[in-house]
């Protein structure tokens, strides 16, 4: 949500940014040891290196020390000139943000703007643009030729200059929704913005798979309510006082695709009201007692009556549902009709500070949220803090209703001058797994598999020492997602960096290399996609390593169907179709014996697939 | 990234001419009316605008008064849930003043930091180690802090008195913060710096959050909806 103080006496000293002519940062020497423990012969349970190389990292803005394991650092690209002061890293006014993906484009929001990077290479991307308009946080969507960009911010104008607002009333401040269209990429054109009561922290691309002509925005809006002189209709009471009020709700903006330039608020669903029975599995009593159904509204204006805003949602059209983390509630919304989504189910949590975001799993059985306790400001991962506090809550979600199972929080301790707690991730499509990658800020990047609910597991991470050895400078990762086959991590001052996996025993070159099918057009993570795998020998492969993985076939077995698959590939015509639909046969059969039957059908299911493919 | 930096510079040459182009105008297209002569802030890169203001961006007498003022509140809030272990608070209470305390004091670091990169005075934020309490200073108290009698109220009581007057007293310090907030937003050239903007936000999503929980912890200690 947030980062830290400006910094404005910085130590952080720099070499000249703009005289390096090597990498930006020495790659990562300290931990070339713990990459070799990856390959030991018992693949489910290949050991992290230990002790773990991101404790004790050298501080330094441009040349921290760095770890990482089964992940490399494909580029790191500073900010443009216009998005970076070389003589001090830390003024929050030129901070990254999120990042929204589009063709071979990357949009990096700014709290002064956005930057549009080409990644056609990504080992060196190149600026296609740089639009300055402060209004932080320019959280950023896409879609096929328009960007929508969010202002929450006093100071942002809709004019998009630097001076600010320093009327509290005013016409020219902006906060909401800024709309550009993208078609020429290097040239992005303003069309028009729709002005919030409480401007936008954080916005969703939601897509109606019904409706080809529209998308909609919801907008999350966690600042204060702007005065009703400055924007009609603005008032922050409670909702016994005052039915109108701009707090308690969320906000919908419909775009006509066909004439975008009329966007507008169509509504404003009250997703709160009567927030009933909420299920519990902390300590807190508060957490489990249900409110009585029917229970009038609350007098207080704020903090009675449920939480007065969210602070992202993340929607699924696939499945018809969005995850909102929503004040103290993860919400469970259904989207089906995407300007009236409705809550369907809540969560709370003692061990939550502030619910921040949601991730689904792929087939749409489990959700994840994180907390962002202290809004990215603290430093929140040290050995003194809990591991279930500022951490990812997992939950099962079977007919819409959520079952905690466990918490995922970065495992390695970061010290006192580090930002730290849970942000912004993406799943990783490896199929038959739920692999997520996520930001730390400067906890770094961790991936984890959740495929087992209840013991997440971290399998490959990325750290850089501290910004700073001497005091907290706000930086790290904002946010990282997986695009078409590469990791792309913003970070808050260090720019644009690019991951890539490498193969290990918790990631196989052929889980790697089916993950690298799914491709994208555009990619927006809080309007998450459906992951579709097209018919290839690289799934099959995939599941046979997860199998021999899980012991789910014997080792001489697995052996056989490697020869037999790469036979099968070898063949063409009818002899390669009946060799795969023999070998997708027998390993139905030996599924029904297998300890991991799931997999081993899916296994099977891919080569009668590949036979008739 | 060998040499990609000059590449990356001559990128952006056009993008920069392009912005400047347009200044004193705005986005033609914007709906509603944009200033007539943004002036020459416009001109500036937000990377020359930092470097111009040496990364001191304008601030008000309002901005100081929220940032020091909060100091002294936060300082209330960690010295009272710092009395949960030894005041008898049932686990809930004490979970929730252990965050208090770990939140508070980073937030009030924050404050400090703002106002020392300004010169500006810093507040003390400690509780004095003794019975010097914070907000026993009148010309320190700001909305929602505790009054002396309650401070004292507060120190007698334990156990589930404790719990409950805890929370009755923190809702209320929580939206003296929000009121904190809203006098912020509302004064003239204020909250234009991003770091006060975000810290005040955060402050108002956060406290909101938790007075939302505190009502709840308070109808479950009384065994029923808490009176309305």
């Amino acid at each position: 949500m947030t980062l830290t103080a400006p910094q404005e006496n910085s130590s952080v000293t720099s070499p000249s940014l703009f005289r390096r002519t090597a990498p930006w940062f020495a790659l990562g020497v300290l931990v070339a040891a713990g990459c070799a423990k990856s390959s030991t012969s018992s693949p489910g349970a290949a050991p992290a290196p230990s002790p773990d190389p991101r404790v004790g990292l050298k501080a330094g803005w441009t040349d921290a020390g760095e770890a990482k394991w089964n992940m490399r650092l494909v580029s790191n690209t500073p900010p443009s000139k216009d998005f970076l002061n070389p003589g001090n890293g830390g003024d929050r006014r030129l901070i990254n943000s999120d990042l929204a993906f589009s063709g071979t484009h990357v949009f990096q929001g700014n709290y002064s703007g956005y930057q549009v990077w080409d990644v056609s290479n990504p080992a060196r991307p190149t600026l296609a643009s740089a639009y300055v308009c402060p209004g932080s946080q320019s959280d950023v969507s896409v879609y096929k030729n328009l960007a929508f960009v969010s202002g929450e911010a006093t100071s942002g104008r809709l004019d998009c200059g630097l001076q600010g607002v320093p009327d509290s009333i005013s016409q020219d401040r902006l906060r909401g929704i800024r709309i550009f269209d993208i078609t020429d990429i290097a040239h992005p054109k303003y069309i028009t913005s729709v002005q919030t009561c409480r401007g936008s922290h954080t916005n969703t691309l939601v897509t109606d798979p019904r409706d080809q002509e529209n998308v909609y925005i919801y907008v999350s809006g966690s600042a204060p309510v702007r005065s009703s002189n400055e924007l009609p209709g603005c008032t922050s009471g409670s909702m016994e006082d005052d039915p109108n009020t701009a707090l308690f709700r969320i906000e919908v903006i419909k775009v006509p695709l066909a004439a975008p330039q009329t966007a507008k608020v169509v509504s404003s669903p009250r997703i709160f009201n009567d927030l009933a029975a909420v299920a519990r599995h902390a300590e807190n009593p508060a957490d489990a007692r249900p409110r009585p159904a029917g229970a009038p509204a609350r007098p207080a204006p704020v903090g009675r009556g449920g939480p007065t805003q969210c602070h992202d949602i993340t929607v699924y059209p696939a499945i018809g549902l969005a995850g909102g983390a929503c004040g103290g509630y993860g919400l469970l919304l259904d989207i089906r009709d995407p300007a009236n989504p409705k809550r369907i189910g809540a969560v709370s949590d003692s061990n939550f500070s502030f619910w921040h975001s949601a991730t689904f799993n792929n087939d749409g059985t489990k959700i994840l949220f994180s907390d962002e306790w202290g809004g990215g400001s603290a430093p929140r991962c040290r050995t003194t803090d809990k591991p279930e506090w500022g951490a990812d809550a997992l939950f099962t979600l079977t007919n819409g209703k959520m079952d905690f199972k466990s918490y995922y929080k970065l495992p390695a301790p970061q010290t006192s001058f580090e930002n730290c707690v849970a942000h912004n991730g993406s799943l990783i499509p490896i199929p038959g797994r739920d692999v997520m990658v996520q930001a730390w800020y400067q906890g770094g990047v961790s991936i984890f598999d959740w495929t087992d609910i209840a013991h997440p597991t971290e399998i490959a991470y990325f750290d850089r020492g501290p910004i700073s050895g001497t005091e907290l400078v706000g930086g790290g990762s904002w946010s990282v997602y997986w695009y078409n086959g590469y990791m792309y991590s913003s970070e808050m001052i260090r720019g644009l960096d690019v991951f890539e996996l490498t193969p290990s025993a918790m990631i196989s070159q052929n889980e790697i290399d089916a993950a690298k099918l799914v491709r994208f057009d555009y990619f927006n993570t809080q309007n998450q996609p459906k992951l579709v795998w097209p018919t290839s020998f690289a799934v099959a492969r995939a599941y046979l390593d997860q199998l021999a993985r899980s012991n789910g076939l014997a080792a001489d077995r697995i052996a056989s169907v490697r020869k037999e698959l790469a036979r099968g590939e070898s063949l063409s015509g009818m002899a390669r179709s009946d060799a795969l639909k023999a070998l997708a046969q027998q390993l139905h059969l030996e599924a029904t014996k297998s300890s991991d039957q799931t997999k081993a059908h899916m296994l099977a299911a891919e080569v009668g697939k590949l036979a008739g493919a | 990234m060998n040499g990609s930096f000059p590449r990356v510079l001559a990128g952006i040459l056009p993008v920069a001419i392009a912005i400047t182009a347009c200044s004193g105008g705005g986005p033609a297209s914007v709906r509603t009316t944009p200033a007539p002569d943004a002036g020459p802030a416009r001109r500036l890169s937000p990377a020359e605008m930092v470097r111009a203001d040496s990364g001191r961006p304008p601030y008000t007498r309002a901005d100081v008064h929220f940032m020091s003022g909060m100091i002294g509140h936060h300082a209330q809030a960690v010295l009272i849930a710092g009395w949960a272990p030894t005041h008898g608070a049932g686990p809930s209470v004490r979970g929730l003043c252990e965050r208090i305390v770990v939140a508070q004091r980073d937030e009030i670091g924050l404050m400090q930091t703002w106002l020392r990169a300004r010169r500006e005075t810093v507040p003390a934020a400690d509780g004095s180690g003794g019975h010097q309490m914070p907000g026993m200073d009148h010309s320190m108290m700001m909305p929602g802090m505790l009054t002396p009698d309650q401070l004292a109220q507060l120190d007698r009581a334990r156990g589930t008195e404790f719990d409950q007057l805890f929370l009755t007293f923190m809702i209320q310090h929580h939206q003296g913060a929000l009121t904190m907030v809203d006098e912020l937003m509302n004064a003239h050239g204020a909250a234009q710096d991003d770091t006060v903007f975000k810290f005040a936000a955060d402050v108002s999503a956060d406290q909101s959050t938790e007075i939302n929980r505190m009502q709840l912890m308070l109808e479950a200690l009384a065994g029923k909806p808490a009176s309305r």
